[in-house]
């Protein structure tokens, strides 16, 4: 399932299942697929799998976990040689996030990222986006104002809703 | 790859000094804030460092002299004025150079791009907290222009062309004024008229020239290592 490599065979497809519904272990409630962070998949030999990696920050220190689980899930199912390898390129971004996983997100607590304009947020040099109003997951009010642009961890930023007053995590983009 | 340890080494010096706030800054928010933003340093540093060696032998078992991070990144924090001025000159410089790093297509260029879009945000909190300073009391104002001049003299040295990097720094630096003068203007500071360099600092930090204070940041930061090789939790 890396790029350019062909189709996946059922048993790729079955481990890519399996790898997918991985729970983030910073945001349970959202998997490794619909966070957009698994690059490839490929059985290299009998017992023999690689899987790709993409960071959503540079220093996630999910990641280590993310590759722990995946080992552990693929070795369940009969995995004997689990690589697991970060790719950097192309950049991990919000807009990779599933609906699905928005969805779930906002059902947590945490306002899902805005679709990135484009040019936004650094690779042009541009300004970071947070022109868009961001609503308020626990009553829906776009009546909401940034506290910090860094919160729990690295990939939110902290507000609060001036309708309900709760802070609340905001998944902010990049 | 020289540029990769040179880079490596400002973004783990850099977080380091950014880790001393910990528990110490102004406000609750600003202990996230600045930790967060030595994390997303701490990551760079260690996939640079990782390019050139072992991270953890590079970190915590070279001299002093064998770092070459830029010295205005291993000055004390000193006040949040100077922790905020050293952000602003430091994050414009990352976003222009990572800007330009990924355009190259090199080894450095995956890692470039993914962090400029991290070090965007880094960049416009201490644009925020410039402003929010010198355009805020007459203290704050005072401070914060002692800051900014401070550490003027620091600044000259980021833009000393790294071999191999296949960036034009020199390029950047009129670009990196051009910005620094604009948050500096809106902020109601002074541009400093000074010179940019320090008279005695040779090639300085890009060549293993450090300042005192750099000795004992590498004390404290390597003591754990070195006392107990290997240890981890």
């Amino acid at each position: 399932m890396t790029a350019g490599a062909q189709a996946p065979s059922a048993l790729e497809a079955e481990l890519i299942r399996l790898v997918g519904e991985v729970p983030d272990p910073e945001l349970p409630v959202i998997s490794l697929a619909e966070l957009g962070v698994l690059r490839g998949l490929e059985v290299l030999g009998p017992g023999r799998v690689r899987v790709e990696l993409t960071p959503t920050w540079t220093a996630c220190p999910a990641l280590d976990t993310m590759a722990a689980d995946i080992t552990e899930v693929l070795t369940s199912h009969g995995m004997t040689e689990v690589a697991v390898d970060t790719v950097l390129a192309p950049a991990w971004s919000t807009d990779a996030i599933t609906a699905e996983g928005r969805r779930k997100l906002a059902e947590a607590g945490v306002a899902p990222p805005r679709p990135k304009a484009s040019g936004a947020a650094g690779a042009a040099g541009g300004p970071v986006a947070l022109e868009l109003a961001i609503r308020c997951p626990n009553c829906g009010s776009t009546d909401t104002r940034l506290l910090s642009r860094f919160s729990s961890t690295a990939c939110k930023a902290l507000r609060r809703c001036a309708s309900c007053g709760e802070p609340f995590d905001h998944f902010k983009e990049v | 790859m020289a540029a990769a340890r040179a880079l490596g080494d400002d973004a783990l010096v850099l977080a380091q000094r950014l880790g001393e706030w910990a528990g110490d800054a102004p406000v609750l928010e600003e202990d996230v804030a600045l930790t967060n933003i030595a994390l997303d340093l701490l990551g760079q540093a260690r996939t640079l460092l990782s390019l050139t060696g072992d991270e953890d032998e590079l970190a915590f078992l070279r001299e002093e002299h064998e770092f070459r991070n830029v010295q205005l990144a291993e000055l004390p924090i000193g006040d949040f004025a100077d922790t905020t001025a050293r952000q602003l000159y430091f994050s414009v410089y990352q976003e222009l150079l990572y800007a330009a790093l990924a355009d190259t297509g090199g080894a450095l260029a995956p890692l470039a791009a993914k962090a400029v879009v991290e070090v965007a945000y880094h960049r416009d909190h201490a644009e925020q907290w410039t402003l929010r300073l010198g355009d805020g009391t007459e203290e704050s104002h005072r401070r914060m222009q002692r800051a900014v001049d401070g550490l003027w003299r620091y600044t000259g040295e980021l833009f000393e062309p790294l071999d191999g990097l296949g960036v034009d720094l020199p390029g950047l630096h009129p670009v990196w004024r051009e910005r620094v003068a604009d948050v500096l203007g809106r902020a109601t500071l002074t541009v400093p008229g000074g010179p940019d360099r320090t008279p005695w600092a040779a090639g300085a930090g890009r060549q293993g020239v450090h300042t005192e204070a750099f000795g004992r940041l590498l004390a404290e930061m390597q003591y754990l290592h070195r006392a107990h090789p290997g240890a981890s939790w």
